[in-house]
């Protein structure tokens, strides 16, 4: 895009001044290098977002920004319940509460080596993935209503984890304002087999090792060491989010015309936060938060089972679980008002700074830890939340590294099995339940991650604190 | 895939490019026909549909505001269906009346042992939508989010 038509901040904050219907100006924070390749129409989008009801400050990109539906993703909104705030699909999208979880292994590269192909096999073997696929929990509608309420807690509670594990996931497991009576019943039925699976698309697990240290004193508090091997899972709400979203879509159509509010792109349906059919929604999409996390849950269980046959002596401990499609309530500061926000994070995780309350305790005095996932043959990066993202994007950092190609382009220029060749042949093992999916998520698909995490560290987003890169890769 | 319609050779469905996702599109002689070839199009996102035999069928109906909403309805029924019923479907056929759709899938259960799977599509979206007729030919395309 023009980098001209931009106001220039900071070297890694760029303004849209309000034009039209914009009530707030928009806000890019990325490289100048990760602007000019910005798509015309993640501006777009960016401009359509700020003109919606009750927007505060401004409408946001992070540096991983791509053309998204409605929001862009890599999107941040903050609305107010006061103002005739609203909640809009566009800024929580179809996976609701898709995201990444980091396990620690207690165990360092050299003694996990030896054990790799076992181990990724292993994986492979328990953790269903790809399409058609089939966890091993079935549920009916009474069951699957406390998935939706509890999340997390539900998991523990049947023994898949330790209650530990609920302290390192964010809200503590479980999402309050649940209510699985605003879900519908194809959405109940189809997550009936779907609980502890991993999907396909982008979503993976990986075994990876820790490759860099940027900040020990954090690294130290997060328990991370240089070679140390951790466990990400990457997924998301499954069937049951999809559905969702695809119920809602329809009444916040309605809900739109309705209340007529006037929206730029027909993704960005919407209904003010304070109407039945808004707090519906939310409502339904704190159940679908709670079950991603119940899922993601799940599958920490089946990677404990599988190190466990494979590596008695590893201890399998969360490290964090972040999502990063989500609309939460906050409390920020705007001006000089303390004010109780929906903030809409499509694409982009929350990087709370020190202190807040809803850090873990252990971690709070270092900041939220940020799980951002690279690609299959790339890294990884683990970093914490700043007290100036706090007041520059109501803290909130990128989320991945975002296509380069789509995946059309991507299935023309690699052949799934030679790209598997490649990788091993570097030391990456993946084991990938469709071929054409691993060529369409092959590394050189994506931009490069290290460019994204390095403008949202120097943006002041979040702090860099660690590298990972992938030994072994489980793909859908 | 090109159908041989009145003996000229013509596309009956196609996906084309979006950057994150992937943007299915059916052509037609009548609308029916594109939310047919839509629905094909659609399901070559996830499977080698050419190999997946039109033995089960499944009924879906419903309807919408206008016809651009009832494409995206159309396919978002047919991926519950599917998805309920472990089925993944090659062969469409569908009426339309007043904004309400009658439609039928055909396919058969998915086994990953026979059928070449490739992407879960978690949904049809608005985004890049359009139902319309070009030179006689109607088009009926979105954007799925994979």
């Amino acid at each position: 895009m023009d980098i001209k038509s931009l106001n220039k901040i900071s070297d890694y904050i760029w303004e849209i001044p309000p034009e039209g219907d914009m009530r707030v100006p928009g806000r890019i924070f990325a490289s100048e290098g990760l602007v000019e390749e910005l798509d015309d129409n993640v501006v777009k989008q960016i401009k359509n977002v700020a003109c919606l009801p009750g927007i505060q400050e401004a409408s946001i990109a992070m540096p991983d920004a791509h053309w998204g539906y409605g929001f862009p993703i890599g999107g941040v909104g903050a609305f107010d319940p006061k103002e005739d705030g609203i909640i809009s699909m566009g800024g929580i999208g179809f996976d609701i509460s898709c995201g990444v979880r980091t396990m620690r292994t207690g165990m360092t590269r050299k003694d996990i080596q030896p054990h790799l192909e076992k181990l990724a096999d292993r994986l492979f073997a328990v953790v269903p993935a790809g399409l058609g696929s089939e966890g091993k929990i079935r549920l009916n509608q009474q069951q699957i209503d406390e998935v939706l309420l509890k999340g997390a807690q539900w998991a523990v509670s049947k023994g898949y984890g330790i209650k530990d594990d609920l302290m390192y996931i964010e809200e503590g497991g479980v999402m309050d304002g649940a209510d699985p009576s605003h879900v519908s019943s194809t959405a109940k039925e189809r997550q009936f087999r779907e609980v502890g699976t991993l999907g396909s698309g982008n979503h993976y697990l990986e075994i990876q090792y820790v490759a860099e240290i940027y900040d020990e004193q954090i690294a130290g508090v997060l328990g991370l060491y240089k070679d140390d091997v951790v466990v990400s899972v990457h997924c998301g709400s499954r069937a049951l989010g999809h559905q969702i979203g695809t119920d809602y879509l329809k009444t916040l159509a309605e809900a739109s015309r309705k209340y007529n509010i006037a929206i730029h792109e027909r993704e960005l349906v919407c209904a003010p936060i304070d109407s039945p059919e808004g707090r519906r929604y939310f409502s339904a999409v704190c159940a679908g938060i709670n079950c991603a996390l119940a899922n993601r849950q799940v599958i920490s269980h089946l990677v404990r089972e599988a190190f466990s046959d494979v590596i008695p002596k590893a201890r399998i401990s969360i490290l964090y679980d972040v999502s990063h499609n989500t609309c939460k309530v906050e409390e920020h500061l705007v001006g000089k008002k303390m004010k109780r926000l929906f903030i809409h994070r499509k694409g982009a995780t929350r990087a709370f700074g020190p202190g807040r309350k809803e850090i873990p305790e252990e971690y709070r005095s270092v900041g939220q830890p940020v799980l951002i996932g690279g690609t299959m043959g790339t890294c990884s990066y683990i970093l914490a939340g700043t007290e100036s993202g706090m007041t520059q994007a109501f803290g909130s950092a990128c989320h991945g590294a975002g296509r380069a190609l789509s995946r059309t382009q991507a299935k023309k220029k690699w052949r799934g099995d030679v790209l598997l060749r490649d990788l091993a042949a570097k030391g990456i093992i993946v084991r990938a339940h469709s071929y054409s999916g691993a060529a369409e998520e092959a590394p050189g698909a994506y931009k490069d991650v290290t460019a994204v995490v390095d403008a949202t560290h120097k943006a002041g987003l979040a702090k860099k604190v660690a590298m990972v890169r992938p030994m072994a890769c489980i793909k859908g | 895939m090109e159908w041989d319609w009145d003996g000229e050779s013509m596309k009956a469905y196609e996906t084309f490019e979006h950057r994150a996702d992937i943007g299915v599109r059916g052509y037609g002689r009548r609308v029916e026909e594109a939310f047919e070839n839509g629905a094909r199009a659609m399901f070559s996102v996830m499977a080698e549909i050419n190999d997946v035999k039109p033995q089960d069928s499944e009924e879906v109906s419903c309807e919408a505001p206008d016809m651009d909403y009832l494409f995206v309805e159309w396919l978002n029924n047919l991926l519950s269906i599917s998805h309920l019923s472990g089925k993944i479907f090659s062969s469409f056929k569908v009426e339309i009346k007043d904004n309400k759709l009658r439609g039928k899938a055909w396919g058969e259960k998915i086994d990953a042992s026979r059928h070449k799977l490739m992407t879960e599509v978690k949904a049809a979206t608005y985004s890049m939508l359009k139902v319309s007729k070009e030179d006689d030919v109607y088009v009926a395309q979105c954007v799925v989010d994979v």
